[in-house]
């Protein structure tokens, strides 16, 4: 019996041991992806690059809902979505959670996405719309369809943020196969999603950009935020590649389409 | 360097002129100035006196135009009418420079209605606050040989017309902000291009080259050109843009940039939506690029015209113009004319 019970246990010992080991192997396997290298040895992350996701409208986990815009119907509904928090939910100082739940109520007045401004780090990521990366050695340019909102990586040359502005300060290095860019100097005035999730001017955010095939990239970042948040938390999805021959990043200067939005008011009204 | 007062800056500049132009020698030559070194411009001059520059290569062979540029200058687009040479001796351009530079430190009086206005030289980095590519030239244009614009064609005078009359129909330039103009709006600043046209401050461009691409970032209103090197194919011809499409391709050194698809309403001095720009970016410098483009639209002038308006080097990095954002201006204007009108129809109601 003594015998049976021991044989038992390392029979289950080995298969656990067999089962990590595959799971590590997988692990390893994604992770050791080596990506093909620029002309200066760099991993290429050269591309067009969309997030396939609805982080957008909530980074959160959300069911699907109807559209904020009765007129729209389903073609303005919102998708569910699974969430791109780690562990789903965002930790949240209590007051800032119920300024969150404000901002949501108050959505189509507040969210800047709707009045075509720059939409911060990291929302300019999964927006929506795909985004180049022109990369080189000493900059590294991300370029966004959305509103032209464009980032400079400083690989070389670096400073702390000269002042606070919409898409940061943002400065990078290499640490093995991941681009790693470190962003602070925001304003307060960007939000996360348009679900109504914020932060606060002592935003720090840390990109990691992973090449995982040669097509996907691995796109985690940590949020620091101690105004907002009682911890740091992660988001992580994936990026995917445009490959159509002819892709490329397209005008969408967004001003004229919300001038009446903003300024209809104001407008001349005709002599009664 | 934007809180101190102008008259600082501008005698500053002055003198910088004054002391660097003793040493350029060769008519039409592009050579850096600005205030903090006057070394930095001996590899312009060197380079210029007639030896071979071979631009430095990116990691993939590319010709490297890298780097922060800026197409600031004291030289006209057109020729002006008093002037009938093409180049300027040093001494005449110092005066031209010097004269300009005058003109724009001219201050309205405080106190004044006109004293109440978008100060550039505060709020923006002018001519004489940042690095300009000092060149001889009278005119930017180097042909038509005149350094005019050729005159406008049949065709084009009527679309002026046209344009004049929607304008006019839309009605008062502060009744609704359409009718302001675009660079108020932040959209993209007026006659912006391509080609590249300095802004009259900030005129600042980064340029990054990836395998296959270059772009190049305008300082105003965060303005991206991204410049495929693939030879592929133009977009069809519903796809148009503020700033058009742009195709690149390497002759030898030389950067060849061709944009069409423009939509128009950024017309580039008068031109039609079939404008073509054909842009010529090679470096002749550690600190010039020599920047030449070509003008071509059937439809607004009978010939090309061309001009010469070299970038030279400025020191980085460029700030984020996040114009739109805090474009308060527009709302406060607007406002302003509404309250205008309210107050002048009280006075009408009032005086009947």
């Amino acid at each position: 019996m003594r015998n049976h019970f021991l044989i038992g246990t390392t029979v289950a010992a080995i298969a656990g041991c067999l089962l990590l080991a595959i799971t590590s192997a997988t692990a390893q396997q994604s992770t050791a992806y080596r990506a093909p290298r620029t002309p200066d040895g760099k991993p290429n992350l050269n591309g067009i690059w969309q997030t396939m996701n609805t982080a957008n409208w909530n980074i959160e986990p959300h069911p699907a809902a109807p559209s904020p815009v009765r007129e729209l119907g389903a073609a303005g509904a919102v998708p569910a979505g699974l969430g791109v928090v780690d562990g789903g939910e965002i930790p949240y100082l209590p007051a800032a959670r119920k300024k969150q739940q404000e901002n949501y109520a108050n959505r189509l007045k507040l969210d800047p996405e709707i009045k075509c401004y720059l939409p911060g780090v990291p929302r300019s990521t999964y927006q929506g719309m795909p985004f180049q990366i022109i990369q080189s050695t000493k900059h590294i340019m991300l370029i966004h369809e959305f509103a032209g909102a464009v980032r400079t990586v400083y690989m070389a040359d670096q400073t702390e943020a000269p002042a606070d502005s919409w898409m940061g300060w943002s400065n990078g290095r290499w640490e093995g196969e991941t681009l790693v860019v470190d962003t602070k100097g925001f304003n307060d005035l960007s939000w996360f999603d348009r679900a109504g999730n914020f932060h606060s001017d002592a935003l720090h955010v840390v990109e990691r950009f992973t090449p995982r095939s040669a097509e996907t990239i691995n796109y985690e970042v940590t949020i620091e935020d101690p105004k907002v948040f009682s911890k740091p938390w992660k988001m992580s999805m994936p990026l995917y590649k445009h490959v159509e021959r002819n892709a490329q990043i397209l005008e969408f200067r967004c001003v004229e389409f919300v001038e009446d939005l903003l300024y209809g008011h104001l407008r001349k009204q005709p002599a009664k | 360097m934007r809180h101190r007062t102008r008259s600082f800056m501008r005698g500053g500049a002055v003198a910088l002129v004054l002391a660097l132009a003793a040493t350029i020698s060769i008519a039409g030559q592009t050579q850096s100035t600005a205030k903090p070194a006057a070394a930095k411009a001996a590899p312009a001059s060197a380079a210029a006196a007639g030896k071979a520059y071979k631009a430095p290569r990116t990691p993939d062979g590319q010709p490297d135009l890298q780097g922060f540029w800026t197409n600031s200058t004291y030289v006209p687009l057109e020729r002006p009418n008093n002037v009938t040479k093409e180049i300027y001796t040093p001494e005449e351009a110092e005066a031209a420079i010097k004269a300009a530079a005058a003109r724009e430190a001219e201050q309205t009086e405080p106190g004044t209605t006109a004293d109440v206005h978008y100060d550039f030289s505060q709020f923006g980095l002018d001519r004489s606050q940042s690095k300009f590519a000092m060149n001889l030239r009278t005119s930017l244009i180097v042909d038509p040989p005149d350094g005019k614009i050729p005159p406008v064609n049949a065709q084009g005078q009527k679309r002026a017309q046209e344009r004049a009359a929607a304008r006019k129909a839309a009605g008062g330039q502060y009744d609704a902000v359409e009718n302001m103009p675009i660079g108020s709006r932040c959209i993209i600043m007026g006659g912006a291009g391509p080609p590249l046209m300095n802004a009259g401050y900030n005129a600042n461009y980064q340029i990054v080259q990836s395998p296959g691409y270059v772009m190049i970032l305008t300082e105003m209103i965060h303005d991206v050109r991204i410049i495929p090197l693939d030879n592929r194919s133009q977009p069809p011809s519903q796809v148009r843009q503020w700033v058009g499409l742009s195709r690149g391709r390497w002759e030898g050194d030389t950067l060849v940039v061709e944009t069409t698809n423009f939509n128009g309403k950024n017309a580039f001095r008068g031109a039609s939506e079939n404008l073509k720009v054909t842009e010529r970016f090679t470096r002749t410098a550690d600190d010039t690029i020599s920047y030449k483009f070509t003008v071509e639209d059937p439809m607004t002038w009978d010939r090309s015209w061309t001009a010469d308006a070299p970038l030279v080097k400025t020191e980085g990095p460029i700030f984020e113009f996040a114009c739109h954002e805090t474009n308060y201006g527009i709302a406060n204007i607007l406002a302003g004319a509404r309250a205008d009108e309210k107050k002048a129809a009280e006075q009408k109601k009032g005086s009947n």
